[in-house]
């Protein structure tokens, strides 16, 4: 590591760490840390039972959708490859409006069955999009988009006949989770959030040699030694765990998997040693600040964070696609075997 | 001939998709050999040096590495004694040239260690004796493509494998560069000990190169003797489907083959 890049991840940490401690102060009314000191009442219960947990939560969601985009994008060698983008998201998405819908209230250990099952069918969707690549050999950029936007498809449409057969209540709760947000939502999706992260996130920072050398291509990891079939499986399951829990909890939140292993690639390089690392604080910072807008920007009411990071988000899945990183992108390289 | 059979197959057999890739293919390398590998496209070359690498399964038979079957391997384990090089393709290729060098030290390296003085001499190592010091910051991207083939080999090396397996490794490059990459792998050969097992459409190259050479035709061995010897045995005639008009070669002494002029003939 160069003294520019763990400078470049210093500044990241202190970045977080100041986004982190700022974000709950400010708000449709902004609170003052002397007002804080001073006040027990209305004041300290919408900054320590809302706003603190929201923004601990839209930073564990920024940051593992980051990481998970970053894992997609070693594994099928492709910028371009995000939860998002394959369908993964959509796939938790159904799984998340299942349980929703079946109303069978069941859970793993601590573990909500809303968020098992968004796991479950993300797990799915990436077994889906990943044969379908694998059946045209190579993973060109076309084969892996139109694979991804068939499974975003295919759930999507199922998610509306579900909602078709649902009643009103229960079709507005699903619209309006769909847009994706990390609002109202209280200590207890942080917990539920935790073992999600902590595993996944676990499993991919125990992996960032092999995403180095599967970024390569399978050929190029297994002539090292990397076992590839079972390491891609870990990293499949790590990015399950990681797209599940977020998006059961906070919809689907688009974009942000894409955007923050991208910038972060031209910060710091294409090392996942140091990739990781700056993924998940970028990911994290940058959705904490993208809620801080949403809350802000029409005040009092609020903007779904999900709308905001679509519409950044679109026009930078612009730019990647016309080549606007284009020395140093995956696009431009054939995928490889 | 020196030393004993470092890697042995026996009837090994793939088949890809339904149709059979290699048909009982045996042969063995004795350790410090150098191994040409030719044959018409689709012979089944690449495919063999993947099976042998553990890149694909393969259907029947076994392949030995000093005794030890390969299948007992872990991937690691294996890439510790076998180092392998791709065909070259036009995939991009992430990091720098060192980083990528330092890539071929994973089979020496634990989840949590950082890489240490050894990890960094044997990169170096690999990175003078390639001669690709001089773009060692540069990016993989950037590279030309005998640069590329040069750092391919680099990471080979720091693999620190005591085989090592080629693809076409001077496939696409110019005259230059070839002879650069044939007296690379003749110095890891001769001087270093490696055993040189590499795949290639150059049958003079084979020649002169020396050592044995193995001919496949459509997945089965039609030869596995001296390379010298090609040119008398009328096995080139037979796989290729033409004829050859061969020549003395002045220096090296062995007969080669002289360019086809048949289809200038009016």
């Amino acid at each position: 590591m160069t003294t520019r890049e763990k400078t470049i991840l210093a500044v990241m940490a202190v970045a977080a760490a100041a986004v982190l401690l700022a974000a709950p102060f400010i708000g449709m009314e902004k609170i003052t840390p002397a007002a804080l000191a001073a006040d027990k009442g209305m004041t300290a219960e919408i900054f320590w039972r809302i706003r603190v947990p929201r923004v601990i939560i839209g930073f564990i969601a920024g940051a593992s959708l980051a990481l998970s985009g970053m894992a997609f994008q070693a594994v099928f060698r492709n910028p371009l490859a995000t939860p998002f983008t394959l369908g993964v998201s959509s796939g938790a998405a159904f799984g998340a409006a299942l349980y929703m819908k079946a109303g069978i209230v069941f859970g793993l250990a601590w573990l909500p069955g809303q968020s098992v099952s968004a796991f479950a069918w993300a797990a799915v969707s990436i077994a889906l999009v990943y044969g379908l690549t694998r059946v045209r050999r190579g993973f060109s950029t076309a084969t892996m988009l139109i694979a991804g936007v068939a499974i975003s498809f295919f759930f999507s449409s199922l998610i509306l006949f579900m909602q078709y057969m649902s009643d009103f209540t229960q079709s507005f709760r699903i619209v309006r989770w769909l847009m994706g947000g990390v609002e109202t939502l209280g200590y207890s999706s942080i917990w539920t959030l935790i073992p999600f992260m902590v595993f996944g996130a676990g499993i991919i920072f125990v992996s960032l040699r092999e995403l180095d050398l599967l970024s390569l291509g399978d050929d190029i990891a297994a002539g090292r030694g990397v076992e590839v079939k079972r390491t891609r499986r870990r990293i499949f399951i790590a990015a399950s765990l990681l797209v599940g829990g977020v998006v059961s909890v906070c919809g689907p939140i688009a974009f942000v998997g894409m955007m923050a292993p991208h910038i972060c690639r031209l910060l710091v390089g294409e090392g996942h040693t140091r990739l990781a690392p700056a993924s998940f604080l970028f990911g994290g910072t940058f959705l904490v600040l993208c809620d801080t807008l949403a809350r802000t920007v029409i005040a009092p009411a609020e903007i779904p964070v999900g709308v905001i990071t679509a519409l950044l988000g679109g026009p930078f899945f612009l730019w990647l696609l016309l080549g606007g990183a284009s020395e140093k992108s995956f696009l431009f390289g054939r995928g490889a075997v | 001939m020196s030393g004993q059979a470092l890697l042995r197959t026996d009837s090994l057999n793939c088949s890809i998709g339904g149709h059979r890739i290699l048909d009982s293919v045996s042969f063995d390398v004795c350790g410090g050999e150098f191994v040409s590998l030719i044959g018409p496209n689709g012979a089944g070359k690449t495919t063999l040096l993947k099976c042998l690498m553990k890149i694909i399964p393969f259907d029947t038979g076994s392949i030995h590495l000093e005794k030890k079957d390969i299948s007992s391997f872990g991937q690691k384990e294996l890439a510790s004694r076998i180092a392998y090089v791709p065909q070259a393709d036009s995939r991009y290729l992430p990091f720098t040239v060192e980083e990528f060098v330092m890539t071929g030290r994973y089979p020496h390296l634990s989840p949590f260690t950082t890489c240490s003085d050894s990890d960094w001499d044997a990169v170096n190592e690999a990175i003078d004796l390639t001669g690709t010091s001089v773009f060692a910051s540069r990016h993989m991207s950037g590279l030309s493509g005998g640069e590329r083939q040069l750092v391919m080999i680099a990471a080979a090396l720091a693999q620190g494998a005591d085989l090592m397996l080629l693809d076409e490794p001077a496939a696409f490059l110019d005259p230059g560069h070839e002879s650069s990459i044939m007296r690379l792998l003749r110095e890891i050969n001769v001087k270093g000990g490696t055993t040189v097992v590499m795949v290639t459409h150059d049958i003079n190259r084979a020649i002169l190169m020396g050592g044995r050479s193995l001919v496949l035709d459509r997945g089965k061995v039609k030869y596995f003797d001296e390379a010298a010897g090609l040119t008398s045995s009328g096995v080139l005639e037979k796989v290729y489907d033409r004829s050859f008009e061969y020549i003395q070669h002045p220096r090296a002494g062995c007969d080669i083959i002289i360019p086809d002029v048949t289809y200038c003939d009016n």
